[in-house]
């Protein structure tokens, strides 16, 4: 009996036991994507009620088309936006301008945030010289240090930019901290005792651990330098969607102005949805 | 196995002893642990939790300075953590954006050893872990068995001088456990490592090791150190034979009551 088990013991165990769970695994999540089909099919139903309901107000008189123009209206002046432009920019010129804008300071935020966020993670006294910093001027809504900084830099894009940098460092830089402290010292140990020392640790180890964190981090950042960008563009710009969405209203154009919200909502939920598939693809693991 | 005695081969505990605290919470963890372990040993550490089994770990290993003594192994005192000393966690502990193949290369890859050499290397332990098939697989679609092995060959890559193991096969069920527990052996005896292999399972201990040491707590210390009986001399006993010795229950019972401090005779 005891020689038996040996003897089964012996042949080195492949794939037989090890695969079963995976495939279980995998039988659970079909059930849960036909059931996330149905969620989104409902979505969609309520979508196109609503935009129903817009259409039937519009025609019907039940409000007045200044506040509400027709579905049809907006589609109208998208096409004519597409033709000619507006405002002497072409749409797209509008969207890129913004984009610059929003990637340029998305980018610098990443790439000064993180180091240093995870530097003040690991060494408390290079947290304590930068922390005052970042929660006095955390709090503060962006709009009220851009009066500052179009003092110094004017209605540029560089007080823009920087306007935007700020707002997306201190999401990005504390997510780098708290992530970096919360990291399992087994990690950092199993790391060093492998040969992992000096900048190859958080190259290698480190930032790799960190990273679907900061993704998550870079979401909010996200949000925050979109909500920025759109005030500060109303508040003083001549180009991009926000100023284009002001600009319309100046001239009671609700059909334009409508037309810019929805491309505004709809390129925030392309951006989201790019950052969750990097989230996805980078950290399959946490998926479970 | 037979290897060279050399003066200072192998690896040294002089005197360790460890304090955690200060004041009135200050506790003596460690009291004048003095220890040599030899190349080709595999020992194993069995003692009642708490008893500072996992600090000494941590000590030879270089997470944690003692308060007094040293580590030295082959003559060069030891203090941080390097890849002469290979770790194994209870946890498997791998790196989980890295395949399980890119997992076992990373030893090697910090210490710039060429992309050649280190392919021959993983191919070399995937097939000596019987994990060929899923050299491409991320950790988190491996079992725990897998992963365990993986961790494993991640640290024999590195060719350390010892390798640690923290009851590193406690999270496993009773099978796989077994399976482990044979193939870790047939490691052992491929590579001639120093194996230091701290568990609570007193047939494991029996089964695997060379040697034996068991530790009391309060302060931690060794209390017993002697070469396991059960697989002198033997080239490769299985461990049915083994288990059904006449020794084997005396010795287990002699380690169970030395473990809860009673104390008998061999
Ligand atoms: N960082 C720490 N600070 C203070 N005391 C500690 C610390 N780490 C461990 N200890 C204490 O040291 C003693 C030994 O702990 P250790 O983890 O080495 O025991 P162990 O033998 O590995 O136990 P187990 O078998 O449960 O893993 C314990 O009493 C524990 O409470
Ligand atoms: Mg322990």
């Amino acid at each position: 009996m005891q020689s038996n088990t040996q003897a089964q013991a012996a042949v080195p165990l492949k794939n037989g036991e090890d695969r079963l769970a995976p495939a279980a695994a995998r039988r659970g999540a079909g059930g849960k994507i036909s059931k996330e089909w149905l969620y989104r099919g409902i979505s969609a139903a309520s979508l196109l009620a609503v935009l129903l309901l817009w259409w039937c107000a519009a025609t019907f008189g039940w409000v007045n088309p200044l506040f509400l123009p027709k579905p049809q209206t907006v589609w109208s002046a998208f096409m004519d936006v597409i033709r000619d432009g507006y405002k002497g920019q072409t749409l797209l010129n509008h969207i890129g301008t913004s984009m610059r804008r929003l990637f340029l300071a998305l980018a610098a935020a990443f790439a000064t945030a993180v180091p240093l966020g995870i530097l003040c993670g690991r060494f408390r006294v290079l947290r304590a010289i930068v922390d005052p910093f970042i929660e006095f001027y955390r709090p503060l809504p962006p709009l009220a240090y851009y009066t500052l900084l179009i003092l110094w830099f004017g209605i540029t894009d560089v007080s823009k930019v920087l306007l935007l940098f700020l707002g997306a460092f201190a999401p990005l830089f504390i997510t780098a901290v708290f992530s970096v402290q919360r990291l399992s010292p087994d990690r950092i140990n199993g790391a060093r005792s492998l040969g992992a020392k000096g900048w190859k640790l958080y190259a290698f180890i480190i930032f790799p651990s960190v990273l679907p964190e900061l993704l998550t981090g870079l979401r909010t950042a996200v949000g925050v330098s979109y909500a920025t960008l759109v005030a500060a563009e109303m508040v003083a710009a001549v180009s991009g969607i926000g100023w284009l969405v002001l600009d319309a209203s100046k001239f009671l154009r609700s059909d334009i102005m409508y037309l810019g919200i929805i491309i505004m909502a709809l390129i925030a939920i392309a951006i989201d949805l790019v950052i969750r598939s990097l989230i996805r693809r980078v950290s399959p693991w946490t998926e479970q | 196995m037979i290897y060279e005695e050399k003066p200072d081969q192998g690896i040294l505990l002089d005197g360790i002893g460890l304090t955690y605290g200060k004041g009135a919470s200050e506790r003596q963890v460690l009291q004048n642990v003095s220890l040599k372990l030899e190349p080709g040993e595999f020992v194993a550490v069995l003692g009642p939790s708490g008893c500072g089994k996992t600090s000494l770990l941590n000590i030879l290993a270089g997470y944690l300075r003692p308060t007094r003594g040293t580590v030295t192994i082959n003559g060069k005192r030891h203090t941080r953590p390097d890849p002469g000393v290979g770790v194994v966690f209870q946890q498997a502990n791998l790196f989980p954006w890295l395949s399980l193949a890119r997992n076992i290369e990373f030893g090697m890859r910090m210490q710039s050893i060429s992309k050649a050499r280190r392919r021959e290397r993983v191919a070399y332990f995937l097939e000596l872990m019987g994990l060929e098939t899923s050299a491409k697989l991320l950790p988190h679609q491996l079992s725990g068995g897998m992963k365990q092995r993986a961790a494993i060959a991640r640290t024999l890559a590195t060719d350390p001088e010892i390798v640690l193991l923290d009851e590193p096969f406690s999270a496993l069920d009773a099978l796989t456990r077994e399976n482990m527990q044979l193939h870790l052996r047939e490691i052992w005896h491929k590579t001639g490592k120093c194996m230091f292999f701290i568990t609570h399972d007193v047939d494991e201990a029996l089964l695997l090791s060379s040697r034996l040491i068991v530790m009391h707590p309060d302060p931690g210390r060794v209390v017993e150190d002697f070469a396991n009986p059960l697989t002198e001399g033997a080239a490769d006993p299985s461990f049915a034979r083994i288990r059904s010795s006449a020794d084997y229950s005396r010795l287990r019972e002699h380690l169970l009551a030395r473990m809860d401090g009673v104390n008998t005779l061999i």
